[in-house]
């Protein structure tokens, strides 16, 4: 493997996140914020604990999962798209560089920032509601695990739009309903039975309950489903984005 | 000379949808050489770099770079490649420095701001550096591009249509950059459908048309195989017709019968002998002439003659 294209890739989307600071760092931080204001503190006093932990404090995993899944998308779908609309994307496939070292110079660097993010909103959130977390260890691997699998999902999103709506269709229509279903807000006890049994076919509920086991200890499926549901998810990428660069697809005639 | 840089072999490039952009072509391209493809609009020049560059896959054939297949050890070959696309298509944020240093390392080499600055020099960019992309003239943009594929020390330049739509003095400009490039040891290969470009500065010429390449010749050899000449005579008094004893030549009046003017084969004329007997026939004839000039056909006559043969 070749590192200086890598870092060159990796660098220069770092660059560009430098240069829109405000829109890659400052506005999920608000936004995000504003969900704690809202939920935490002004809905959340009125709302009991859940499974013995405020509702400040339960909902602090879930918003950063939010958080995480749609800013890795949007970071890594736009990093490769980008290239393709203004048509320098020539001089990436003209370049002695191999599919994995492309890979990881983009997927590396969406990651590195909604992996930034996160723990900036983590830090945030400390100013709203008392924290703690049970398995420190476990948090960083969901944290790091949901960050790559999640940009490679936007690295495979970026190549296929063709135009700047499809890069907003799945974020908007796909990850953002999944995850506010996916118990980001509530546990799925709290769910009827029915309800509770068609949620389990929602991913998104095995990586929120799997992060909030890391923080307190609860969770509304095993640990193991947790960690299986994602590593399914990142072969299911990692598969995907193969047979992009074996076929071609949208990137070469 | 016969020390191949590219050879390609029994390329064909069919898309989706059917259309054969490229059939069977063969071609060597010698080290050092400047070397132009020339063609109509849509005729395949494009899509035959874009094949060796790897932007596009081959349907069959195949393609040798330095001794390097382009496919199967794609980094050898790769990195003796630079590319200057047609489009003006650069990252519109970034600074030139940034940009130029990006491709150098894009292509696996380690960082080198002596080169880069040496490179921005030569393309009388290096007032530039710290200007955004988006705040250049189209000229300039244009030399950039070229900067960014001469930033990791090529081998072999690919310059796709450099000229479009530049005004006169930068085309000259861009023509003197290759040339010096060409003297440092780079091999050219540059599409255009400006003949006078290729007049200009190519060493051989190759000649595009359907997707097929149609024939490949020394600049010189090919308008000295080709090119027919014309011999102008002003004339004392007007014709009115081509006396009978001078229909044996290719002759045609002008300028009201004040012009008479001769073709003939350039590539059979070493020993003048055609000037030479006709010169005698209008003597005998008694047409007297004023002035006279000859014209040797361009490489654009050439060209419109070799694509209406085949079309």
């Amino acid at each position: 493997m070749n590192l200086h294209p890598v870092r060159a890739i990796y660098m220069a989307e770092m660059a560009r996140t430098r240069r829109t600071l405000l829109q890659s760092i400052v506005s999920p931080v608000i936004s995000t914020s504003l969900y704690f204001v809202v939920f935490g503190a002004a809905i959340g006093s009125r709302i009991s604990e859940v499974n013995g932990v405020s509702y400040g404090a339960f909902i602090v995993p879930g918003l950063i999962m939010l958080m995480l899944l749609t800013q890795s998308v949007s970071n890594a779908s736009f990093g490769i798209f980008f290239p393709k609309f203004s048509g320098s994307i020539y001089e990436l496939l003209s370049a002695p560089i191999s599919h994995l070292e492309i890979v990881i110079g983009y997927v590396g660097a969406a990651a590195s920032k909604s992996i930034l993010l996160g723990l900036i909103i983590l830090a945030t959130s400390n100013f709203f509601v008392p924290l703690e977390i049970a398995h420190p260890f476990w948090m960083l691997f969901f944290l790091v695990l949901t960050a790559v699998t999640f940009s490679l999902l936007g690295f495979i999103i970026g190549i296929w739009a063709d135009g700047f709506d499809r890069l907003q269709l799945v974020p908007l229509l796909v990850i953002t309903p999944l995850t506010f279903l996916g118990g980001s807000f509530y546990s799925i006890d709290m769910l009827p039975p029915f309800w509770q049994t068609i949620t389990l076919a929602n991913p998104v509920v095995y990586l929120v309950s799997g992060f909030r086991w890391s923080f307190y200890g609860i969770s509304d499926v095993s640990l193991a489903a947790s960690v299986g549901m994602i590593t399914l998810f990142l072969v299911a990428c990692l598969g995907t984005i193969g047979w992009i660069f074996r076929t071609g697809y949208r990137l070469k005639p | 000379m016969n020390d191949p840089i590219i050879t390609i072999k029994g390329l064909n490039k069919t898309y989706e949808g059917g259309f054969q952009a490229l059939t069977h072509i063969d071609l060597t391209i010698q080290r050092g050489e400047i070397f132009a493809l020339l063609g109509p609009n849509g005729a395949g020049k494009t899509t035959l770099i874009s094949v060796v560059c790897g932007l596009v896959n081959p349907t069959a054939g195949n393609v040798m770079v330095d001794g390097f297949d382009n496919i199967t050890h794609y980094r050898q070959a790769r990195e003796r490649i630079g590319l200057v696309p047609q489009e003006l298509t650069n990252e519109a944020f970034e600074t030139v420095w940034n940009t130029v240093s990006f491709s150098r390392g894009l292509f696996g080499k380690a960082p080198n701001p002596a080169h880069i600055e040496k490179v921005l020099k030569s393309l009388a960019l290096w007032d530039k550096r710290n200007n955004r992309l988006m705040t250049l003239s189209g000229g300039m943009k244009r030399r950039v591009l070229i900067a960014k594929a001469l930033s990791h020390e090529p081998r072999i330049l690919f310059l796709d249509e450099p000229t479009a739509g530049v005004d006169v003095e930068l085309r000259r400009e861009m023509w003197e950059v290759v040339r010096q490039l060409r003297d440092n040891g780079v091999t050219i290969i540059l599409t255009t459908h400006y003949i006078e470009e290729a007049e200009e500065m190519a060493d051989r010429i190759g000649v595009i048309n359907r997707g097929e390449l149609v024939l490949v010749e020394e600049k010189a050899a090919l308008m000295s195989k080709l090119g027919s000449k014309q011999l102008t005579l002003n004339l004392h008094s007007p014709l009115t017709e081509i006396p009978a004893n001078l229909q044996r030549f290719e002759l045609s009046l002008a300028a009201e019968g004040f012009e008479l003017i001769y073709t003939y084969d350039g590539s059979q004329e070493e020993d003048g002998h055609a000037i030479s007997e006709f010169l005698t026939a209008l003597e005998r004839e008694g047409v007297t002439f004023k002035d006279l000039n000859t014209r040797q056909s361009s490489l654009e006559d050439i060209f419109v003659d070799l694509v209406k043969e085949r079309a």
